[in-house]
Order: C-alpha cells, then sequence, then structure tokens
C-alpha cells in the first residue's frame, strides 16, 4: 500500500555547470537520480501505473484570494474522464475530496456540484466564483524500487511540469518523489538519502502551486482592494496622493475584466469602492493636484460612479434575494418570485448599458489620461521648488477637517431632523474612513484601530438606516413598473406578489426605525466628548505617532 | 472487516494458490485487503517476495509485545497487504495453549485493531487440527475449503461441518469448493458432479489442476495477476465471485 510521498526533491542543472550542453537537461537530472539508485536497487519504469502519464492541474481560488487567505488551497486533478477536486491547508493537510465529472473550469463555478468540497468552501467564498489561477500540464513517470528478491521496496515518482497563468508559461524543475512501501522504511529512506547526494538536488521547499506562481513571477494573494499605496510622512503631499489615486486606478482596471464577463458581483463592487475611493480623494486632497484636471476628473468618475449604480443596487436586491424570502410572515416565498423574475431581467438591461459604456471611448480615454496625469503628478513632485505640504501634514489637515465636519453635522441631527441628513452624514463618514485608510501607514496602530472600529460601528449603523431607506422607495418604484407591464398585458404580476413586496418593505422599515434609534449612541461613542481625546492621540503628529492622550472613561 | 479462512486438515490441496489468488483479486476490486500468512512454511510470503520474518516471533505478536499492525508489509499490488509468515509459528499452539488454559478466541482477539483499515483479512492456515485452526475457525467469517474431488474428501468435509457445528456463539459459514480438479478423470466428474448436487455449501465454480497454477512459485505473484485472462485466472474470478455474491 502507497503511502504518501516521503520526500521530495527538486533537481536543477548545478550552478556554475557550464559544461552541460544537453538540450534536455531535466532528461539528464534524471539519468543522474536513476544512476545514482541503481548500486542498491533496480529500477523498473512502471508504465500505467496509478497517477502517472500526463496529468492536468488547475489551481482555483476566487479572484481576492479567499480561499488562500483561510488557508486553504483548492485543486482540480483533470483526468481524461471527469476529475477530482481537492481542497488541503497551505501546509498540504488534506481537507476534503469530491470528484467532478464535465465541470469546466473555465466557467465560474457557483454551479460547482454538490459534495463535500462546496460544503466546506461555499460560504467562505460566496458570493464570489471560482476562477483558475494558475494551471500546470505534467507528465509523471511512476518508478519500482526492487530489492535482490525483486520486491518493490520503495516507488519513485517523478514529475515535469510546464505551468500557465493568463498567458505566461514557464517550466518547473524536475522534481523526484520517494514514497515508502508498508513495512519497508529503511530502504525508502535509503534512496531519499542517495537522491538527496545527487549534484543539483535539493528538497522541495515549496508546493508545486507556490512555485508555479514563484516561476511566472506572482505570488499568492497579489490581488487586494486595498489601498496600501508605499507613502511615507516626509514625502511631498502630491506624490503621497498620485501614488494613492495610481493605486486605485490599479484596482479599478484589474476589475474591468471580471465585470464585462460579469463572473461574479463583486467585480463591480471592487470597481465601484475604487472610483468611490478615487472621488473622495480628489475631492478631499485634490489641492495637491492641478486644479482643472482634479475638476475634469471629478466629473467623469461621477459619470463611471453613477453609470455603475443601478446594476449594483440590483445586485444587492438579488444577493440578499434569499434571506428576504426567509423573513416572510405572511406572503409564502413563492408569491415573491415574480419579483425576482423581474429583477433579474431589469439587472440584465441595466448591464447591457454598462458593458456598453465600460467599451466606450469614453472609459479608455479616462483611465489612460488619468494615469499619465497621475504619472506627471508623481514624477513632479519630487523636483518642485516651492515648499508644498508633505503627505502627514496633508493628513493631519484633512483627516481634522472630516471629522470636524462630521461632529459639526452629526450634532445637529435630532430624531426629528430628515432621513437626508443621515443620509448626507453617512458620505462625510465614508470620506472621513477614506482619508483614514489613505494615511493608515502614517497613524500609530492602536490610534488608528480605536478610531477606524468605532467609525465603522457608526457607519454600519448609517449604512442600514439609508440601504432600508434606498431600497423602500425601490420597492416602490418597482412595484409600479411591474404594475405597469402587468397592465400593458406583459407580466405575470399578481396582487399576491405586490402584497408580498409590501410585506418586504414593511420589514425594511422596521430594521430603519431600529437603527434610527441606534444613531445616537453609536454617534457619541464615535465623536462624542468621551472619543475626542482617541481623535486627538491619532492627528497629533502622523508619521511620528505620540502618546496617546489618557481616555476619559 | 471480513475475515476469510482457507483450511483444510490436508496439505497441498491448494489452500495457499487459493488464499494468494483470492487476496488479490479481492484488493483488485478496491477492498482494503490483508493476508496473513499463518504456514510456519511461509509459501504465501514466498509468492509475493516477502520475506518469511516477524520481529520477535509468533511469540511477541501472540503475547501483544509486538502489534500486528507493525508487522505489515506491503505487497507489490494496491490494496493488499500481507503480514508474513515465520518460522516461529511452528511453535504457535504451544503459545496459545497450556496445560490449566486452552486460548481458542487469541486471534479474533488480536484481529480486532485491523477493522479500521481493512475490509477484508484472509488467513492462510497451516495444515492439521490443532489449537492454532481452532482458533482461525473462531475468528473468521467464512472458512473456505479446498477439496480434491475425492471420496475421502467428502468425509473431511463432514468432519468439518460438524465440529464447526458444536460452536457456541458465533459459528463461520462453511464454503467448500473443488480444488485441483482434473477434468479428464471420471471419478473427479463424478465426485463433484455428486457433491454439487448434494451439499449446499459446496460453490459451483472450481479450481481446476494446472500448470500455471504450479508455475506461481516460479513467477512469484498471484497468477490472477501475472496471467489475467488465463483459464486458471478465470477460475479464480469465477470463485471469488461466488463467494462475494454469499456475503453481500
Amino acid at each position: 500500500m502507497l503511502t504518501p510521498g516521503l520526500r521530495d526533491y527538486v533537481l536543477e542543472p548545478p550552478v556554475g555547470d557550464h559544461e552541460s550542453t544537453s538540450k534536455d537537461p531535466g532528461t539528464d537530472l534524471l539519468l543522474a537520480a536513476l544512476a545514482a539508485l541503481a548500486p542498491s536497487f533496480t529500477v523498473v519504469a512502471e508504465r500505467g501505473a496509478p497517477g502517472s502519464g500526463a496529468r492536468q492541474l488547475t489551481w482555483l481560488d476566487t479572484f481576492d484570494w479567499r480561499l488562500y487567505r483561510a488557508g486553504l488551497v483548492l485543486e482540480l486533478d483533470q483526468a481524461r474522464r471527469g476529475g477530482r477536486l481537492l481542497l488541503s491547508q497551505t501546509d498540504g493537510t488534506p481537507r476534503a475530496e469530491q470528484p467532478v465529472t464535465g465541470w469546466p473550469p473555465r466557467r465560474p463555478a457557483q454551479d460547482l456540484p454538490a459534495g463535500p468540497v462546496r460544503d466546506r468552501i461555499t460560504v467562505l467564498i460566496s458570493p464570489r466564483a471560482l476562477l483558475p489561477v494558475v494551471s500546470a500540464v505534467s507528465e509523471v513517470s511512476v518508478m519500482r524500487l526492487l530489492n535482490a528478491d525483486g520486491k518493490t521496496v520503495a516507488w519513485l515518482t517523478a514529475e515535469r511540469a510546464t505551468v500557465t497563468a493568463a498567458d505566461t508559461t514557464a517550466e518547473l524543475p524536475l522534481c523526484l518523489s520517494v514514497a515508502e512501501v508498508r513495512g519497508y522504511p529503511a530502504q525508502a529512506r535509503k534512496a531519499a538519502a542517495l537522491l538527496a547526494a545527487v549534484p543539483g538536488a535539493s528538497p522541495a521547499s515549496q508546493s508545486m502551486f507556490i512555485a508555479a506562481l514563484t516561476a511566472l513571477g506572482r505570488h499568492p494573494a497579489d490581488y487586494t482592494n486595498g489601498v496600501d499605496a508605499e507613502i511615507t510622512a516626509e514625502m511631498p503631499g502630491s506624490v503621497a496622493v498620485a501614488r494613492l489615486l495610481l493605486r486605485l486606478l490599479d484596482t479599478l482596471e484589474l476589475n474591468v475584466d471580471g465585470v464585462l464577463r460579469d463572473i461574479d458581483t463583486e467585480f463591480l463592487h471592487d470597481f465601484r469602492v475604487a472610483v468611490r475611493r478615487t472621488r473622495s480623494a480628489i475631492k478631499l486632497l485634490g489641492e495637491v493636484l492641478p486644479a482643472d484636471e482634479a475638476n475634469h476628473y471629478a466629473q467623469e468618475f461621477k459619470w463611471l460612479g453613477d453609470l455603475t449604480t443601478p446594476t449594483r443596487d440590483l445586485d444587492v436586491h438579488l444577493l440578499g434575494f434569499a434571506a428576504t424570502t426567509e423573513h416572510l410572515l405572511a406572503a409564502a416565498p413563492a408569491d415573491l418570485e415574480p419579483f425576482r423574475a423581474f429583477l433579474v431581467r431589469r439587472r440584465a438591461r441595466e448591464f447591457r448599458r454598462l458593458a456598453a459604456a465600460l467599451r466606450s471611448p469614453r472609459f479608455g480615454v479616462i483611465t489612460d489620461d488619468w494615469r499619465k496625469a497621475l504619472l506627471a503628478v508623481r514624477d513632479a513632485g519630487a523636483r518642485k521648488k516651492r515648499r508644498q505640504p508633505t503627505a502627514a501634514e496633508l493628513a493631519t489637515r484633512t483627516t481634522a477637517r472630516a471629522f470636524r465636519r462630521i461632529a459639526a453635522q452629526g450634532g445637529a441631527i435630532t430624531p426629528d431632523s430628515a432621513p437626508e441628513s443621515l443620509h448626507d452624514l453617512r458620505k462625510r463618514c465614508k470620506e472621513l474612513r477614506y482619508l483614514l485608510e489613505f494615511f493608515a501607514p502614517l497613524h500609530d496602530p492602536v490610534a488608528y484601530r480605536k478610531v477606524v472600529g468605532d467609525l465603522k460601528q457608526l457607519q454600519d449603523c448609517l449604512g442600514e438606516f439609508q440601504d432600508c431607506q434606498v431600497q423602500r422607495e425601490e420597492i416602490g418604484a418597482l412595484a409600479d413598473a411591474m404594475l405597469a407591464e402587468a397592465l400593458a398585458g406583459r407580466g405575470t404580476t399578481t396582487a399576491a406578489t405586490l402584497l408580498a413586496m409590501g410585506e418586504v418593505a414593511a420589514r425594511l422599515a422596521v430594521s430603519q426605525a431600529e437603527a434610527r434609534a441606534d444613531f445616537a449612541r453609536r454617534f457619541a461613542r464615535f465623536a462624542g466628548p468621551a472619543a475626542r481625546p482617541r481623535i486627538s492621540a491619532l492627528l497629533a503628529e502622523p508619521g511620528h505617532p505620540a502618546e496617546a492622550e489618557p481616555e476619559t472613561p | 472487516m471480513k475475515i476469510y479462512a482457507t483450511y483444510n486438515i490436508k496439505g497441498g490441496v491448494g489452500k495457499t494458490t487459493a488464499a494468494v489468488n483470492l487476496a488479490y483479486l479481492s484488493a483488485a476490486d478496491g477492498q482494503r485487503t490483508l493476508l496473513w500468512d499463518l504456514d510456519p512454511q511461509g509459501a504465501a510470503s514466498f509468492l509475493f517476495r516477502i520475506k518469511p520474518r516477524v520481529k520477535g516471533g509468533g511469540k511477541a505478536l501472540i503475547r501483544g509485545t509486538k502489534t500486528l499492525e507493525g508487522a505489515i508489509k506491503g505487497t507489490d499490488f494496491d490494496n493488499l497487504d500481507l503480514l508474513p509468515a515465520d518460522f516461529t509459528y511452528r511453535n504457535m499452539d504451544l503459545l496459545l495453549g497450556t496445560s490449566q488454559r486452552k486460548q481458542t478466541r487469541k486471534l479474533a482477539q488480536l484481529l480486532r485493531p485491523l477493522a479500521a483499515e481493512y475490509d477484508n483479512v484472509f488467513l492462510d492456515c497451516p495444515p492439521s487440527i490443532s489449537l492454532v485452526s481452532e482458533n482461525v475457525m473462531h475468528a473468521a467469517d467464512v472458512l473456505l475449503v479446498p477439496l480434491i474431488p475425492t471420496t475421502l474428501s467428502v468425509r473431511t468435509l463432514d468432519q468439518l461441518t460438524d465440529f464447526v457445528a458444536d460452536f457456541e456463539g458465533a459459528r463461520p459459514e462453511v464454503r467448500a469448493f473443488f480444488s485441483m480438479v482434473d477434468r479428464r478423470k471420471k471419478l473427479h466428474q463424478e465426485i463433484t458432479q455428486d457433491l454439487l448436487a448434494k451439499r449446499a455449501e459446496v460453490t459451483a465454480a472450481a479450481i481446476p489442476a494446472l500448470s500455471l497454477i504450479e508455475r506461481m512459485s516460479v513467477e512469484r505473484a498471484p497468477v490472477t495477476a501475472s496471467a489475467p485472462r488465463s483459464q486458471a485466472a478465470r477460475a479464480f474470478r469465477a470463485l471469488w465471485s461466488e463467494i462475494r455474491s454469499d456475503q453481500e
């Protein structure tokens, strides 16, 4: 019975081996390894052994690496007929496995067949789709190592792989692994020791997945929607802002393909976040950019943001649909089905508009010219003679101003204030959050975490309030539209559907009222007198974290 | 875990070839299979090219100072492991019984921890009626009895069924099959047909006398693996399929 690989070795031509003129160093190295084993074992190739022959592997993850960030690696091992999915920890420990037949990995995988792997990963990746990260085509040869009696006492596997991601291809070094036969551990150890002594052999230090990424010049988790632009406190403000905006532009561009192919809803979400952050940065930090450009791109990014709103709103409705039906008391889930079908049709229509705009010359011009403009700012910033604020000064001034506005606006909100005042405050809070995130590397991490934690609580409350408001209004508008369709003899809307939608709207009203009731407490926690020292500590001297003032309980 | 034992009081009737080939076929079905070569001659171990040696000998296994698990060797075939013979097994009777106390369920007890690891276990027993064979009969779910078609073999089967019938508690099922059948001999034909008609425990599948089966000791591999299309392999497959379908 085979046990898992005892030891893996990578064989590469020894450094300084200039004499080797062979066109196929992999074969030369394999021959060297076999020669090293020959005095102790008879090596017999085992054609047709399980696991031998051509192998096609594809590693899958979501675009934002949700599996890898959770310490998991998902591999699709394709054979001629079907294949199997293997879920393991990053250290190689297997977690779950399931066969898959007729499941093309190029297709996003919301419809992954039922099985232990799907059970394990659905919650983790939802609502994102699985995408191929890197694939490998390899040739595996399996050999028996025989003792003097002709008994198999160990197995040797040689694997040569070509790896591909996007349009890049690389060869991995020859990998040899020794597997033990039960009851013959000493022979497997001996074989491993003989291989280790072959010139150019070294123990394999990384999995094939990581080796494949490395060979292609990539590394795991190389996408995040964060704003980790490399900025420092002393850097000119204009340079820091240009770096931030370039980082946001990268994120935006990385998501365009996924949006256009409609792979999953989160490409559009990340795209929108990048647009909003860009707009906030232009608005709050635009003073360090050329004024006419700041004005022009503020308009252009507003256009981009508005363009994406209808599709995203419908995505939000559809993503929460299952939860919505669960909360129905009077109506049956089936009553809402025409509503869902209507949302799907609407979404398809809005998506076509969005896709057309993203394929338009206007969008291409925005991204290209914006990049050129930002690169010019970044490169000119360092050369400017005129005194301009440093990144730290800019951070302090703008963050303090944003905070003061929130304190004033929020402080003026009473239980009788109009919903718009909360909506407006929500936007200011988002802006402050973005500023804090932009300049996060300049802040003291402890003070930063405290302030952001409280701000997040306040934002959640305001977000809940506003989302409920928007969704209620939308349900009203959608009900009108559905009714109009029905009257025109086109839809299948019934009274039951409209009543069920009314129930959904009523439930939203309850949640909205709860959020409204919670506002005063959350606002006081973030911006009340007790919280002020936390803000002061944060703004004391970005780049040079100061001692935090003692907090008033 | 199902335990099968090939047993006959007589030697040279095809116990080991049956055990080796049936164990191989079980493994080839994807069942995790262990073959324990209990015969100190070590013929089954030899056929799998495994040295007939167990550290500490039979004594260590019976006394529990060494586990069966630790003595198991992987064969050259997927899903098939072997617990080798050891020359000290010849004294196993002495280890199992003292003048005061006879242990008849020791082997069953030793095999129990392997239940999680194996689906099927085959015990290849030495000929004779002894304390070892009594242990084997208590441990086994199915006794596979090779019979050479002679008048005496009918008596052997009767003796064995009577012996097992006297067991208290669980009794193994007895399945007999004809072995080393020479279709050219009229007597062989008569006896096989007669017994098949009279005795329900005799399988329809029989193993013919074939030189290819004798050559197993030269090839050192189950004939079902080395010559899967041969008449011999077909006969063992038919036998295994009949035994297996009984158990389903």
